[in-house]
């Protein structure tokens, strides 16, 4: 019987070369080429040895999915089908997982609320499995256009949640996510999201290493749950013994379960922090009072803000991008806020659930006015200057 | 003053290829060594419906996202954005910005002495271009007024020269490419329109290229600068 390991392996099973997360994400030699964010999605996976991907069209991840599956045809992804809908895809992702397969799919808007019964499964099941959503306007009115409150909705599924703000920072976050994701301390989902059509049909420039070298495969024996075969059903994933028992022991099973997957996003800190390069990331002058906090494109867009205020108003600003919301880079946002006076936290829902995450995060430990402003949504954009007149509004009347 | 940023937008119809205009402009503009975005507008096209796109260059690092709502450049790709007001802004020039530069695909005058005065006020330039029927003169099709657009955007704004223009063309049209189902579907019937996917490419660059060649003498001839500085890198687009 073979008995290989990992670093035994010098191939995967499409033919590229393995070489190690750090190699592939940091050093290997970059070139440009200038693409979607939806054909980043098909360059990432295509270097991330990955096993099997399921997938359901809605706009905008459609393309995204199709070029998933053009990547099977060309021998880059193990299986791949289209699921009878998004519950049905993320069911079946989550069977390939447990199988001891590294999976990817992807969805937005509607297909996110159809499938949301399975997140907190994944996460309770421990399976890395890997979702892109491409963040869109749920029902009702219907909306086909970017607007992220359904990222208000996922963050207490129990999964990582990572935002990226760009095509380069989607590249280089699903690499990264597979490898946080399945760190045996860790091993829960990772839900890489990015704002749908701001990023997925956005053609820009973007540096990625070849196409010959990949992540080394999945290695689920590290797993902290056995992968099912005859003799482990899903029974023992799903924890079923405890769903129909009223006793002490099955709630407290349930809540020290419910305990451990928050804990273990809390212990992919250090891995995300390597592999992201930090957990946020700052744009503008350091010392500024005014701060704006956000991620994806709204902190795309409050980078040209800052731009505008320096060179039109003179006013010094910056932004402090979060690239994680689960686990929530408290630590690094405190420490930015520090000279903060005005902390404005521009988003692209109405509900404005990002404002409520930084107020929470920050209750004690500053004194600066938190602004959640502004706020557009249904699919408009957030030109800088409306948040140049957000600004100036406050900074006039004080 | 020099502009750092020139932020473009295309009202057109569906079909017109305003899309895949949006897309060459901000290869090219790349590959001359520009930062460059772009970007579709994204509602559910169709054939003759309004449909707009997106194109942003600068000099340095673009972050901006999404509908240009306040553009330096309009290309109006059809008599209808503003005659049967198929815009999603109206009047069709809302949000342009002083010294801006409107390209109208006409062969005649469409501006009222309203919208003459207002655009005079804040010296915006009009450039009124057939690009329809030089795309038919040139390229024996419609299907080119995109190629014809694109050349005439340069021609007037300057900054991104012919050789880029070419490379962005070619990228779009050589290698695999998927904007959408719908822009697929238009590839095959662009294709078998001109049999050769070669030709195509070939009737593309020509129209282009005379567009850009018309357009630079008009700018010349209106006293108008390169809209950016020179390009602050030169990186080849692989």
């Amino acid at each position: 019987m073979s008995n290989l390991t990992t670093s035994e392996v010098k191939v995967n099973k499409s033919g590229q070369r393995i070489v190690s997360p750090d190699y592939l994400l940091f050093e290997a030699p970059r070139e440009k080429f200038f693409m979607t964010g939806s054909e980043a999605v098909k360059e990432a996976v295509k270097r991330a040895s990955v096993d099997a991907s399921v997938s359901y069209p809605i706009t905008p991840q459609s393309e995204a999915a199709h070029l998933i599956g053009e990547l099977w045809v060309e021998g880059y992804v193990g299986v791949y089908f289209r699921g009878e809908s998004e519950f049905g895809v993320m069911s079946e992702v989550a069977g390939c997982a447990m199988a001891g397969a590294r999976t990817i799919t992807t969805t937005s808007g509607p297909g996110t609320l159809r499938a949301f019964e399975n997140f907190p499964m994944w996460a309770g099941t421990r399976i890395p499995v890997q979702l892109v959503l491409m963040a869109r306007g749920v029902n009702s009115p219907l909306s086909i256009q970017p607007d992220n409150l359904e990222v208000g909705f996922l963050l207490d599924t129990g999964c990582m949640i990572w935002y990226a703000e760009n095509a380069q920072d989607l590249f280089d976050m699903i690499l990264a996510g597979f490898v946080v994701a399945e760190k045996p301390a860790v091993h829960v989902p990772v839900i890489t999201v990015v704002d749908g059509f701001f990023v997925s049909h956005t053609r820009e420039a973007i540096m990625i290493p070849p196409d010959d070298i990949a992540l080394p495969p999945y290695d689920p024996t590290k797993a902290p749950m056995p992968v099912i075969d005859l003799e482990v059903p899903p029974g023992r994933f799903l924890r079923d013994p405890f769903v129909m028992k009223s006793n002490y022991i099955s709630y407290a099973t349930h809540a020290s379960w419910q305990f451990e997957v928050r804990a273990a996003i809390e212990r992919s800190r250090p891995y995300a922090k390597h592999y992201l390069r930090g957990l946020i990331e700052e744009f503008g002058n350091p010392e500024a009072e005014i701060v704006f906090v956000a991620a994806g494109t709204a902190a795309s867009q409050a980078k040209e803000a800052v731009r505008l205020l320096k060179d039109e108003e003179g006013i010094e600003a910056k932004v402090v991008k979060l690239k994680t919301l689960r686990p929530f880079p408290y630590e690094e946002l405190r420490a930015s806020v520090k000279n903060a006076k005005y902390i404005f936290v521009p988003e692209f829902n109405v509900v404005g659930w990002m404002e409520r995450e930084i107020t929470k995060w920050l209750y004690g430990y500053s004194n600066a006015t938190i602004i959640g402003a502004p706020r557009v949504a249904g699919g408009m954009t957030m030109p800088a200057e409306v948040i140049v007149k957000e600004v100036l509004n406050y900074v006039k009347e004080s | 003053m020099k502009r750092k940023r020139v932020n473009i937008r295309m009202p057109g119809l569906g079909g017109q290829g305003a899309v895949t205009a949006a897309h060459i402009i901000a290869t090219a503009a790349d590959y001359e060594g520009y930062y460059a975005v772009s970007n579709p507008f994204f509602g559910a096209e169709k054939r003759m419906a309004p449909a707009e796109s997106y194109a942003r260059i600068g000099i340095e690092p673009i972050f901006d996202r999404g509908e240009v709502v306040y553009p330096d450049v309009i290309m109006v790709f059809h008599h209808h954005v503003i005659t049967m007001g198929k815009s999603y802004t109206m009047p069709f020039y809302s949000g342009i910005k002083a010294n801006g530069l409107i390209i109208i695909n006409s062969e005649e005058d469409l501006l009222s002495d309203t919208d003459k005065k207002f655009l005079e006020s804040l010296n915006v330039r009009i450039y009124t271009f057939p690009a329809t029927k030089f795309a038919i003169e040139h390229a024996g099709t419609e299907l080119a007024t995109n190629m014809a657009m694109v050349g005439a955007l340069f021609g007037c704004i300057g900054c991104v020269g012919l050789e880029a223009i070419e490379e962005g063309i070619k990228a779009r049209f050589l290698k695999k490419f998927v904007a959408s189902g719908g822009t697929a579907s238009l590839d095959s019937a662009l294709e078998r329109k001109f049999k050769k996917k070669l030709e195509l490419i070939e009737k593309n660059l020509n129209t282009a290229r005379a567009a850009y060649e018309l357009a630079a003498e008009w700018a010349k001839s209106q006293g108008l600068e390169s809209f950016l500085p020179p390009p602050p890198r030169k990186v080849e687009v692989a």
